[in-house]
Parts: C-alpha cells; sequence; structure tokens
C-alpha cells in the first residue's frame, strides 16, 4: 500500500479509538463553549469581537500541541510507539494519521465556535470564509506539528502535563486570547509575535470579526508557515520510541 | 539442519549503556529455517541482542546482518520480513481484536488471512474485545497474532509464552513448530527451559553479555556433565553415583544383583536435565572469572 493509503488508514484507526473513549471526546469539546459561555456572560460585543477570535485559536492551540504533546509522551511509555516502529508503517504515515486526528478535532471545535458566536452572541456569520479555511488549517498544522516535537522533550508522562502548560498558559497570556493584544507590554509583545498563536489569532480575527482581507495578512501566513516547517521536520527527525537513548 | 545462507549472523556484538557493559562480544549464527533460543538469567543481555536485531538499538561494536541487510539501516524491506514479539511493549487501549490484527494485516505485502490468524493464536472468542479488557495472557496472544500476521520469513520472540496458561503455553508451541515446518527461521529467548528443549533446533546460554555454551540442547547436558546413577541397594539404602560413562557401574551392579539373585530395585540413570546444565553454567561463582567456554 502506498504512504497515503497507510495514513488514510491510521486516520481511521485514531478516529475510531477516539470516539471509543466518548466522555474524553465530549469535555474536549465542552472546553471552548465553557470559555464562551464565562466571557459571553461578562463581556460586552466590542470585548466578544476580541474574546471569540481568542478562544477559537486557544481551542486550536489546545487539540493539537496541548493533546498531541500529551499522547505522543503517554504512547512512548506505554510502549505503543516502540511497536508501531517495529512494522513497515513508515513514520511519515503514521504522523499524518496522527496529525490529521488532531486537525480534526481542531475543526469540530472551531465549528463550534462559530456557531456559538452566530447563534448564541448574535455576532454574525465569519466575515471571511477563505481566511477561516486558511488560518485553521495553518495554524493545526503548525501546534501539532510542534505538539509532537515537544513530547521527544518531555521525559515522561507524569510530566507531560507540566510541561504542556508551562508552554500553552504563558503562551495563551501573552498571545491576547482574553484581551487586545496591544494592552501587553512591549516586550512580551516581541515574544508573543515570535511564537505562532497571535498570528493564528490574528487570522482569525480577520475572518471572523473584521474582514481584513488575506492580503494584509501576509506576515502572519509567513511566521505560521515557518513554524510549520520546523515543527514538521523536528517532529519527523527527532522521533524516538523511547525515553533513554537506544 | 537447513543449509544456506544464514537468517542471521551476528559477529563479536558489543552495547553498552553507560559504563555498564550489556554485551560483551556475542558470535552466533541462526540457519535459515532454524529455532534458535537464547537462555540466560535476568539481566544477560538477551533482550538488548534481539533488539539491535530487530532495529530498535543502536550496536557500540561487531557485525549484524538479518536476512542479508544491516537492521541499523532500518530498511523497510527487513521489516515487511520480519515479525516481532517485544519482551513488554503496549497496545492501543481502545481497539478491538480484530481491529487491531487486520490494521497490522495491512501494513505487509502477503499477509495472512486476519480470522485464521486470530484462531491460531486462540483469540476467537475475543475477536470484538477491546485491547484494554485482555487479560495478561490473553494481550500476549495479541502480540503474538500481530507478530504472524503479515507471515514474516523471520521471527523474533522475546519470551513469547510469558503468561501463558500451560494449555496455551501448548498451543503456542505447535504454532511455533508449524513456523518451522513452513521453512520460516525463529530467534527466541525464554525462561521455560522445557520450551527450549521441546522447541529449539540450538540454543546459547548467554550470562553477562557472553555466551557460556552452545549446542542442540540435547548434546547440553552429556557435553556438561556426568549423568546420575542411583538404586536401593539389599539394605534398603538409596545409594548414588555420579559418573562419566554408566556403562560398567550398571555392569557391575546387575552382575551382582544377579549372582545374589537380589533384584535391583528403584534403578534410575539420569542425564542432567538442560535445566541442571543451565543451573551449573550460569551460577555465580565469584571465584576466578571463568573464560567463555564457546
Ligand atoms: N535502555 C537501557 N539503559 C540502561 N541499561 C539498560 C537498558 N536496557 C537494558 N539495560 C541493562 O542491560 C543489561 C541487559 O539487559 P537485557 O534487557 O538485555 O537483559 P535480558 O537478558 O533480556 O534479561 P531478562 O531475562 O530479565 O529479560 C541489564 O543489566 C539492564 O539493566
Ligand atoms: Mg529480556
Amino acid at each position: 500500500m502506498s504512504d497515503m493509503t497507510l495514513a488514510w488508514r491510521h486516520y481511521r484507526l485514531e478516529r475510531r479509538m477516539f470516539w471509543r473513549n466518548p466522555t474524553a471526546a465530549f469535555f474536549s469539546f465542552v472546553l471552548p463553549l465553557i470559555f464562551l459561555v464565562l466571557f459571553g456572560a461578562i463581556s460586552d460585543d466590542d470585548q466578544l469581537r476580541i474574546i471569540v477570535p481568542g478562544i477559537a485559536g486557544l481551542s486550536v492551540m489546545a487539540t493539537t500541541f496541548n493533546a498531541l504533546a500529551m499522547q505522543m509522551t503517554f504512547l512512548r511509555d506505554a510502549g505503543v510507539l516502540k511497536r508501531m516502529h517495529g512494522t513497515p508503517l513508515p513514520g511519515r504515515s503514521y504522523l499524518a494519521g496522527v496529525l490529521g486526528s488532531a486537525a480534526t478535532n481542531a475543526l469540530v471545535q472551531i465549528a463550534i465556535v462559530v456557531l456559538a458566536s452566530r447563534f448564541a452572541f448574535g455576532l454574525g456569520w465569519p466575515e471571511n470564509w477563505l481566511t477561516l479555511v486558511i488560518f485553521t488549517l495553518l495554524g493545526v498544522s503548525c501546534f501539532a506539528a510542534i505538539g509532537v516535537a515537544f513530547s521527544y522533550v518531555i521525559p515522561n508522562f507524569e510530566a507531560a502535563p507540566a510541561y504542556t502548560n508551562i508552554i500553552f498558559l504563558p503562551v495563551i497570556f501573552i498571545s491576547g486570547v482574553f484581551y487586545d493584544v496591544e494592552k501587553v507590554p512591549t516586550f512580551l509583545h516581541d515574544i508573543a509575535n515570535a511564537l505562532p498563536l497571535v498570528h493564528v489569532i490574528n487570522g482569525l480575527q480577520a475572518a471572523l470579526v473584521t474582514g481584513k482581507p488575506l492580503h494584509d495578512l501576509l506576515s502572519d501566513l509567513a511566521v505560521l508557515l515557518l513554524w510549520a516547517a520546523l515543527g514538521a521536520v523536528a517532529a519527523v527527525r527527532g522521533f524516538r520510541w523511547d525515553a533513554r537513548g537506544s | 539442519m537447513p543449509s544456506g545462507a544464514p537468517a542471521i549472523l551476528v559477529r563479536d556484538l558489543r552495547k553498552r549503556y553507560g559504563d555498564h557493559e550489556a554485551v560483551r562480544g556475542l558470535d552466533f549464527e541462526v540457519a535459515t529455517g532454524e529455532i534458535f533460543g537464547l537462555l540466560g538469567p535476568n539481566g544477560a543481555g538477551k533482550t538488548t541482542t534481539v533488539e539491535i536485531l530487530e532495529g530498535y538499538r543502536v550496536r557500540d561494536g561487531g557485525e549484524v546482518t538479518v536476512l542479508g541487510m544491516d537492521p541499523g539501516d532500518r530498511p523497510r524491506d527487513l521489516r515487511e520480513r520480519v515479525g516481532i514479539v517485544l519482551q513488554s511493549c503496549g497496545m492501543y487501549r481502545h481497539v478491538k481484536v480484530h481491529e487491531a490484527v487486520a490494521y497490522w494485516a495491512a501494513l505487509y505485502p502477503g499477509a495472512r488471512d486476519v480470522d485464521e490468524v486470530i484462531e491460531i493464536v486462540g483469540l476467537g472468542e475475543k475477536r470484538d474485545a477491546l485491547a484494554r479488557t485482555l487479560s495478561g495472557g490473553q494481550a500476549r496472544r495479541l502480540d503474538l497474532a500481530l507478530a504472524l500476521v503479515g507471515d514474516p520469513e523471520l521471527i523474533f520472540l522475546d519470551e513469547p509464552t510469558t503468561g501463558f496458561d500451560p494449555a496455551a503455553r501448548r498451543a503456542a508451541w505447535a504454532t511455533i513448530r508449524r513456523l518451522k515446518e513452513l521453512g520460516k527461521t525463529v530467534l527466541l529467548t525464554t525462561h521455560y527451559l522445557d520450551e527450549a528443549q521441546a522447541l529449539c533446533d540450538r540454543v546459547a546460554i548467554v550470562k553477562d553479555g557472553r555466551i557460556v555454551v552452545e549446542g542442540p540442547p540435547s548434546t547440553l547436558g552429556t557435553a556438561a556433565s556426568r549423568c546420575q546413577v542411583a538404586w536401593t541397594d539389599a539394605d534398603g539404602i538409596r545409594q548414588t553415583r555420579e559418573v562419566e560413562d554408566p556403562t560398567p557401574l550398571l555392569n557391575e551392579l546387575t552382575t551382582a544383583a544377579l549372582a545374589g539373585n537380589e533384584p535391583l530395585r528403584d534403578l534410575t540413570v539420569t542425564r542432567p536435565s538442560l535445566e541442571d546444565v543451565y543451573l551449573e553454567l550460569t551460577e555465580d561463582v565469584d571465584a576466578a572469572p571463568s573464560e567463555p567456554a564457546a
């Protein structure tokens, strides 16, 4: 079978296993809704225009970066990666299946955010669907690849939540998920600008709220493409089936 | 013994972890169609050796050829022709038995029939069970199924029957013998000496990363030590003697018994079992470090 077919088969296996754990699936999809409800209750419309794209960006990061960093560390500690490594399945196909599955979850979350902001908050439909699709896909690829690569740094599964949160929480804080990013002090702003989340949120904000055209978002696209490429190389090259050296 | 290029060739294999030398110059060959056993105490270096041959671990020295290829390069062609039961590894928790076997089957060019393999390892009744609900021995059977479904030429089995009940062990032995009949090569490690005796054409006993003795299991006993003759004498006292060759002693005993018209009671002549040889050779003698006898 071709590498593509094997990737597709692996994707289907991942999806099937994901739905076999329905409570985990349910809570991962409820997370952005909880955020939306909480912030919807305390925010006016102007604030919502900032917070909705922020929460969409946060959801993309949580379902890809966080989920994959945890999942890959778990599979490595449990010896599942070791088992897969002994089969003819190419690493590329395996990773493509895994990334595709995480991407699917992120797409579902974006859909939830779009529907909720239309029907629960009366914000209207997205201004620009094409921008929405492009930034969602790019954000997903970027964070999924970085999440897999980051799992190679995590020493064991017990340490995984701490390792993921030490990245996730500061990043969502400095990237303007919950407030206008312009209000952040300059040096934090500079750090945030070097990282992908701000650019995902910029794109999503253009798509969902402002309708800013794609050609004004080129620098955001460039940063995300760079991160996605770096992440993909690190995810493929750095692969290890065990925590210790072999 | 089957001929042709060896399926596995190991020359002066070395591997260290930090400052611990786990494998210290192993040499052995496994012929195509042969069942070869690696025996030895915990920590002897069996898994390390097998995992180097499987392409998991990087060797520090020596030469290794598996089906004519260097497993260190991890060629896909090699992975398609090899089946692996690891000493320990995990499984996706939310996959059903038949899904797992079918998924694995699709990874190999000439896979076997999925349901047939599930039956062979005795998981027929569990084909719709989730992997996480399998008992220890059942999970081990799934490991075996996944190693066999690709119809590999060479199968690595690192303690494959650990956790099997006696019936399942016999069934696994039958399966492994069947692999041999089909011309497959098997490299097996085990702590069950009856298993080695029942299955292996040749075994090597490894200790501290070196082979201490190698040969067909049946000849290891004769090579290594004496046999024991025991009987109950005319006064009802149990007598035992250890001799290189029991013939003269037996002659003497039977002659005496016939002459005295006394029955020779409870006569036994026992060759040391593989287990006796194993225990003798792997015994921890802190005295002078013995030279490797291989
Ligand atoms: N990844 C590793 N890092 C450091 N030391 C290791 C590693 N793997 C194995 N060792 C050490 O190497 C030695 C040989 O281990 P190995 O697993 O090969 O033994 P074994 O013969 O398979 O034993 P067992 O019968 O218990 O399975 C042991 O002392 C073990 O502690
Ligand atoms: Mg072992």
